[in-house]
């Protein structure tokens, strides 16, 4: 049996690639990385008029085969045949922006010369007649000598015509020369052809006030562009945080419902226990997040497909200058205030290697909604609700501090990190901005399934092993009479042995007992800390119910505030560090990041504590 | 003229570029996107409030933002 046939989807970012991919393939898509680098390998299947099924990759975006970034150096791997298990794709399918021809007809010559089967994409030919040109694509065709077939992928027009050209692609051969390997002089020479190719082929041309030229004047504006993105963000957050709240407390009620269904109809058993206390409490209370992360996802998206992204990086760009970064670092960075997992997986975006590790380094430090159960259940049992003038409540005021406190601290710690251990070149900020275009439902709606699978996929193995090996800790061995599982598990055991290094910060015994389970993620404090405080809670918002007076009565203010200032700090999420590893390529940065995140934890904490100490707080 | 004290709105030809001020892949992005001696740019936006950073040119139909830095290294004569 032959070999499944390879297409290509290749050219210039903002061509509009992604969108025909999705339109070709649908929702069959693999989404992986190619081996060993941290690149995306979005593949799919497609049909070919001839019923032949032929697989499509998109590529990473390129301007041209001299690759200047890890991405652009895969995609010219992939099409020279030198990528290790990669198929040398059988057809070249280069996408052009219809409304950019002398821009994209650069690199589009450089593949034709390759003299491989080549199917020219004129996409996006809606836009350029929005922009007021007119082309001709078959002045194009006999310029290049391949075939040339115009498409408006988000609009599904001209799919079935390019996979028609696809299954007849035969190799290039036109006007331009065979050139050997890229040297400025002929990307000069390709850049006066492309626009000599490009006038013969744009038939009237009309200067039109093109709309994101109108857009920019507004959005890009020196002192009108940050306030509306600001105020962008701050709608976005409400949304997060108000729109999840009745899908995560419905998940947490059906989780809830699982887990006293199972105790209902299953005997007592170490098998029940692990179903109802490791899996279903543990997978589930990592689960209700995904309301926030899909929410969240919506509008990065919309940011993404609209292409205001862009525009929200270059207007960042002078603020993450000033600690060594970029605008590119800002998207990742923003993720993270829901989950720093797809902050770090964003990351990839960042040309930079040195931005880009110590973006992700600092990613922890933005304020994860995990944080968030941790920090309500302190607040309302420490912070009184008073009211400090002007409407703003003292407990809202601490919760945006600690906010606060993890953008400074993020801040901070790049602008050291880039002076010592991610020294190098600073990263400069060179960016096409997209033309701003209507998103699609169908591409947002792709996106946010791809987006809620990665952490699905996440939650059902890495979150599950380690709740059931933390669940283990905790109940093993089991107590016999006149002993407390909390003191005579593996877990209780490390606890005291931890709590001789917390003391000095403030923290008991049952703080030590929580920061075990918490490693797993953040939230599992506070159930943690229902359990040891021997209380039968259901789920987090009755175990917070209870929690409280127990807190109150046990805990000094001083040990409440060094509490939150090591939460602000501490990278107490497995999966975090995971990722971290497999976007490093290694142990080293995850530990690093361990290690630092940590030490800040601990001083931070200990000088909280210290302080509120010798304030007589 | 360096590029960055271009007013804005106004055409110029890049006549000259001191590529080592850039770093490697920068000078290669750069000219991959057209951004090379004898192109033809404008300045479209400057800056956020009172920076005058970064600096978003237009160069053909695209618009690409550029460190002032980058810009600096950049000499034109407005056409």
């Amino acid at each position: 049996m032959s070999r499944l046939r390879t297409a290509a989807l290749v050219g210039n970012p903002n061509s509009g690639k992604s969108a025909l991919f999705n339109a070709l393939t649908g929702a069959r898509q693999k989404i992986a990385n190619y081996a060993g680098v941290t690149v995306e390998r979005k593949a799919g299947r497609m049909v070919l008029p001839t019923g032949e099924p032929v697989e499509l990759i998109d590529l990473p975006g390129s301007y041209s085969l001299d690759a200047a970034s890890p991405d652009e150096e895969v995609t010219r791997r992939v099409i020279m045949g030198e990528f290790p298990g990669e198929a040398i794709p059988d057809v070249l399918v280069i996408v052009l922006d219809a409304a950019n021809l002398e821009q994209h007809l650069v690199f589009a010559q450089e593949l034709a010369e390759l003299r491989r089967p080549v199917v020219i994409a004129l996409n996006m030919v809606d836009l350029a007649e929005r922009d007021g040109l007119v082309l001709d694509p078959d002045a194009l065709s006999r310029a290049l000598g391949v075939p040339v077939v115009p498409t408006v992928a988000v609009r599904r027009r001209g799919l079935d015509a390019l996979a028609g050209a696809i299954a007849e692609a035969k190799p290039a051969g036109g006007e331009s020369q065979p050139a050997a390997t890229p040297d400025p002089a002929s990307m000069a020479e390709r850049r006066l052809s492309a626009r000599r190719i490009a006038e013969k082929a744009i038939v009237s041309e009309t200067a039109q006030h093109r709309l994101h030229a109108r857009l920019d004047r507004v959005l890009l504006h020196p002192w009108a562009g940050p306030p509306i993105l600001f105020a962008l963000l701050f709608v976005m957050f409400q949304a997060v945080f108000a729109w999840a709240t009745p899908f995560a407390d419905a998940l947490d009620a059906g989780f809830s419902g699982l887990i006293d269904l199972t105790n209902a109809s299953l005997p007592e058993s170490i098998a029940r226990d692990l179903l109802t206390e490791g899996v279903l409490a543990g997978v589930g209370s990592v689960l209700v997040f995904l309301p926030q992360i899909v929410i969240l996802f919506f509008f990065i998206l919309l940011m993404e497909q609209s292409g205001y992204m862009a525009r929200a990086a270059f207007i960042m760009d002078r603020m993450m200058a000033s600690v060594g970064l970029s605008g590119r670092s800002f998207i990742p960075l923003l993720s993270s205030f829901a989950c720093a997992i797809p902050g770090i997986m964003a990351t990839r975006a960042i040309a930079d290697p040195k931005d880009r590790l110590t973006t992700i380094l600092i990613a922890p430090l933005m304020t994860c909604s995990a944080r968030l159960p941790v920090y309500a259940v302190i607040i309302a049992a420490f912070i009184p609700a008073t009211t400090i003038g002007w409407g703003v409540g003292l407990q809202g005021l601490v919760l945006f501090g600690l906010y606060v406190a993890g953008i400074l601290g993020a801040m901070v710690a790049a602008l050291v990190l880039r002076r010592t251990v991610t020294k190098g070149s600073a990263g400069g900020f060179i960016m096409e901005m997209p033309k701003y275009q209507m998103p699609t439902l169908r591409d947002l709606a792709l996106g946010l399934w791809q987006r809620a699978y990665i952490f699905l996929r996440r939650a059902g193995t890495i979150i599950f092993t380690v709740t059931v090996v933390l669940w283990a800790l905790l109940s093993f061995p089991q107590a016999g009479p006149g002993e407390t599982q909390s003191e005579v598990s593996v877990a209780g055991r490390i606890a005291s042995g931890l709590e001789v290094v917390v003391k000095p910060i403030g923290f008991n015994h049952e703080i030590s007992l929580a920061l075990i389970p918490a490693m797993a993620a953040r939230e599992v404090a506070v159930s943690a800390l229902a359990t040891t405080y021997a209380i039968d809670a259901e789920d987090e918002d009755e175990a917070a119910e209870g929690l409280i007076p127990k807190l109150q009565a046990g805990w000094t203010l001083p040990t409440a505030l060094a509490f939150l200032a090591w939460f602000v700090f501490a990278p107490q999420c497995i999966s975090t560090i995971a990722v971290a590893k497999r976007e490093t390529n290694g142990w080293k940065w995850p530990l690093f990041m361990l290690a630092y995140l940590f030490g800040l934890a601990y001083i931070f904490a200990g000088i909280t504590y210290w302080s509120a100490v010798a304030l007589g707080l | 003229m360096t590029l960055d004290r271009l007013p804005a709105q106004r055409s110029a030809e890049i006549v000259a570029i001191d590529w080592a001020a850039l770093a490697p892949d920068e000078a290669k992005r750069l000219r991959a996107m057209g951004i090379d001696e004898g192109a033809h740019v404008s300045v479209a936006h400057r800056g956020v409030f009172a920076t005058k950073d970064p600096i978003a040119i237009t160069i053909g139909r695209m618009t690409v933002a550029v460190r002032r830095a980058h810009a600096r290294a950049m000499m034109v004569s407005e056409l």
